[in-house]
């Protein structure tokens, strides 16, 4: 995280009379950061510091004297930990890519409708449901598609092998809060491809395809990629909907975190969940790392 | 106006942040003792000057600050009461659903707070880690040598309070025929219809549960790992249903049959009466595992006499026989029954075990721990 530029960071002013006045309202301004640094520190830093602090040290479980190492890490690379990060990732990439097509082609369908109605209702109904998460969501879901749900009576799913609690049933589950968040996040995008451009494409002969190919595709891939990684992130971190619903049967590294610091089997495992977490953060890192340069370029295009 | 909204801000942030200071370590009452020693170090009863004199130590502090104590769980909700009621002193339990592991969080981040929980019902070994870390505050209650020694701390850090056997819940009015072992749960006729109450790499009930299957699967006390494999095979075969059984989910008819402690599905049994399931309890021949929870105090509790009135009441004949009543064995079963205060109609409504109930050792808790975190997700995953 950087932190935001302040006027301080500026070059000083040229001209001399002008400057006194300049320098003190810079100086004010630079105090108006100050606050949010501190929040910054306090709330992102602390927390940060002490979780770096905390996957660096290993405790005996006897004596209870600590040391830095790099046991915690190991640990989390390996075995049951190993297999849940893997299963995060998977789980997250494959839910993400699916809400995005999804959504492009949603968003892409509302943006050109001609009804204005159909778009607010979209997305409002967009913003609600993004933000629909957690337990009830698990619950809303094992209530309709569980083993006693209501549309897996009705249409008989059993027999057809649907199992709610597994892979694909949370994908589909997570599925239905990535899929508005992609609608929020592409529209303002897709309202940004002007109308010029497809005329010009479709003067000089483009065909449809050849229209998104190489005009749209190109100009939204930034803000698609963006999404992606928004949606990935999200699945990610989420916790309360997979801890209800599936349990122990997808292995998800947001699970192993709280199995390991907040259960009533494991011991002393405080310093593991702390490394996974700094697994986690590595994670989202790489990914933003990906992404960053690529919404630089984009920038120019959708202005 | 610039300087001024920074001026605002800055006073905001310092405010913040003396106010978060001042939450902490306020001036703990003067909590002398009749005899002149210090309510926090009081190893027993006899340390206050009697009975009489604790009772009206903890009055005067009046508040017992608790956690992980559901009101629905081994009838907790009756004890909770039956305290107030008794001595006038008001129960707060922050996080009733919260674990063994939170309860411990909250000693050692919350040291010298009043929101430190004074009295800690805690999984066997997170007692015996507990006291090895040196959080527990040693009080001897006046039963504690009725306490069967291989269930108590030899320096009454922490002791057993109730536990119960591992037991198969059914709805009788979902499921044809209710399994009675483990054996049976691998039918084909109960496909999904299996559930566990949680994960047992966090749940202390579900973790059982996979103890009392590998007893009834040629493992021992000593190997976990046909219990494992048995759950592996239930899940290989449909049975397993990954959702954690709560009262709501049975209610649903989402978990029909549910492995949980005997005392929790036979409350479940009262709680579904005339609510269309018939709630049917079995405690598996083939399977027997029990496990008991042990209390402990907090050494730096904000409330060292009531924490320690506390404790004797829940050792009391009336407390005892409070759990008795929420279908868990209460520790001092046997010695009541010895001493005719058992409460014999409660008794007779448990449900029925043959034999007396072995128990892991912490060594082999501790082994059987290690090999679940590994294997446990491997064998249910899909």
């Amino acid at each position: 995280m950087t932190p935001p530029r302040t006027a301080a960071a500026a070059p000083a002013a040229p001209a001399a009379p002008a400057a006194r006045t300049g320098r003190r309202a810079r100086r004010s301004g630079a105090l108006a950061v100050v606050p949010l640094l501190l929040f910054t520190a306090i709330a992102f830093g602390l927390p940060a510091a002490a979780m770096l602090d905390g996957a660096f040290t290993t405790r005996d479980p006897a004596t209870g004297a600590a040391s830095y190492g790099l046991g915690n890490l190991t640990a989390s690379w390996q075995g049951a930990y190993l297999t849940a990060l893997v299963g995060s990732v998977k789980l997250s990439a494959t839910s993400a890519v699916l809400a995005t097509l999804l959504g492009l082609l949603l968003a892409q369908a509302v943006v050109t409708s001609p009804l204005r109605a159909l778009r607010e209702a979209v997305l409002t109904a967009s913003g609600v449901l993004a933000n629909f998460g957690g337990v009830p969501l698990a619950f809303a879901f094992v209530a309709t598609l569980g083993n006693s749900g209501v549309l897996t009576r009705e249409l008989g799913l059993a027999d057809t092998g649907w199992n709610l609690y597994s892979f694909w049933g949370l994908v589909l589950v997570y599925l239905y809060f990535l899929v508005p968040l992609m609608v929020l996040t592409i529209t303002p995008a897709l309202d940004g491809l002007r109308t010029q451009w497809r005329e010009a494409a479709q003067n000089n002969g483009a065909t449809h395809r050849q229209y998104w190919q190489h005009v749209a595709l190109p100009v939204l891939a930034p803000s698609l990629l963006g999404g992606l990684v928004l949606l990935f992130g999200s699945a990610f971190a989420a916790y309360a909907t997979a801890a209800a619903m599936v349990g122990s049967s997808v292995p998800l590294v947001t699970l192993q975190i709280a199995d390991a610091i907040s259960g009533n089997v494991l011991i002393g495992q405080e310093n593991v969940a702390l490394a996974l977490s700094l697994d986690m953060v590595l994670v989202a890192g790489l990914v933003m790392a990906v992404y960053l340069p690529l919404q630089r370029r984009s920038a120019r295009w959708l202005a | 106006m610039p300087r001024n909204a920074a001026l605002a801000g800055c006073l905001a942030v310092v405010a913040a942040l003396t106010l978060t200071a001042c939450g902490a370590a306020p001036e703990k009452a003067d909590n002398k003792t009749a005899t002149g020693k210090d309510a926090a170090t009081a190893t027993s009863a006899a340390d206050f000057g009697g009975m009489d004199a604790l009772v009206e130590a903890a009055k005067k502090e009046g508040a017992l600050h608790a956690m992980a104590l559901p009101r629905d769980w081994a009838n907790y909700g009756a004890l909770i009461d039956g305290f107030t009621q008794k001595y006038g002193i008001k129960v707060e339990v922050e996080n009733p659903d919260g674990s063994s592991q939170d309860e411990i969080n909250a000693v050692t981040s919350r040291k010298g707070q009043d929101r430190a929980p004074d009295v800690l019902d805690l999984g066997t070994s997170f007692a015996v880690s507990g006291a090895q870390q040196d959080l527990f505050a040693p009080y001897k209650v006046a039963a504690y040598g009725d306490i069967p020694s291989a269930q108590r701390d030899d320096q009454a850090r922490w002791y057993n309070d109730y536990g119960g056997y591992i037991s198969i819940g059914c709805d009788a009015s979902r499921v044809k025929n209710c399994p009675a072992t483990f054996k049976d749960l691998l039918k084909p006729e109960y496909k999904g219809q299996v559930a566990l109450n949680g994960n047992p790499t966090k749940s202390g009930s579900a973790f059982g549960g996979v103890y009392a299957a590998a007893l009834a699967n040629g493992g021992s006390l000593d190997d976990i790992q046909p219990g494992i494999d048995f759950f592996g095979q239930l899940k290989k075969n449909g049975n397993y249903t990954p959702v954690e059984s709560t009262p709501a989910t049975v209610e649903k008819g989402e978990t029909p049959i549910s492995i949980d402690w005997d005392y929790l599905n036979a409350g479940y049994a009262d709680q579904f009466k005339g609510k269309g399931v018939d709630w049917k309890v079995a405690v598996p021949e083939d399977g027997k595992y029990a496990q008991f929870y042990a209390q402990a105090i907090n050494k730096d509790a904000p409330h060292p006499a009531a924490a320690r009135l506390w404790q004797e009441w829940l050792y009391s004949a009336e407390g005892q026989n409070l759990w008795l009543k929420g279908y868990a064995r209460p520790v001092l079963m046997s010695a009541m029954e010895g001493a005719a205060t058992l409460d014999k109609a409660a008794a007779a409504k448990l449900p029925q075990v043959s034999g007396t109930p072995t128990f892991p050792t912490e060594a082999q808790q501790t082994k059987a721990k290690g090999v679940l975190a590994q294997s446990w997700g491997k064998a249910v995953a899909g």
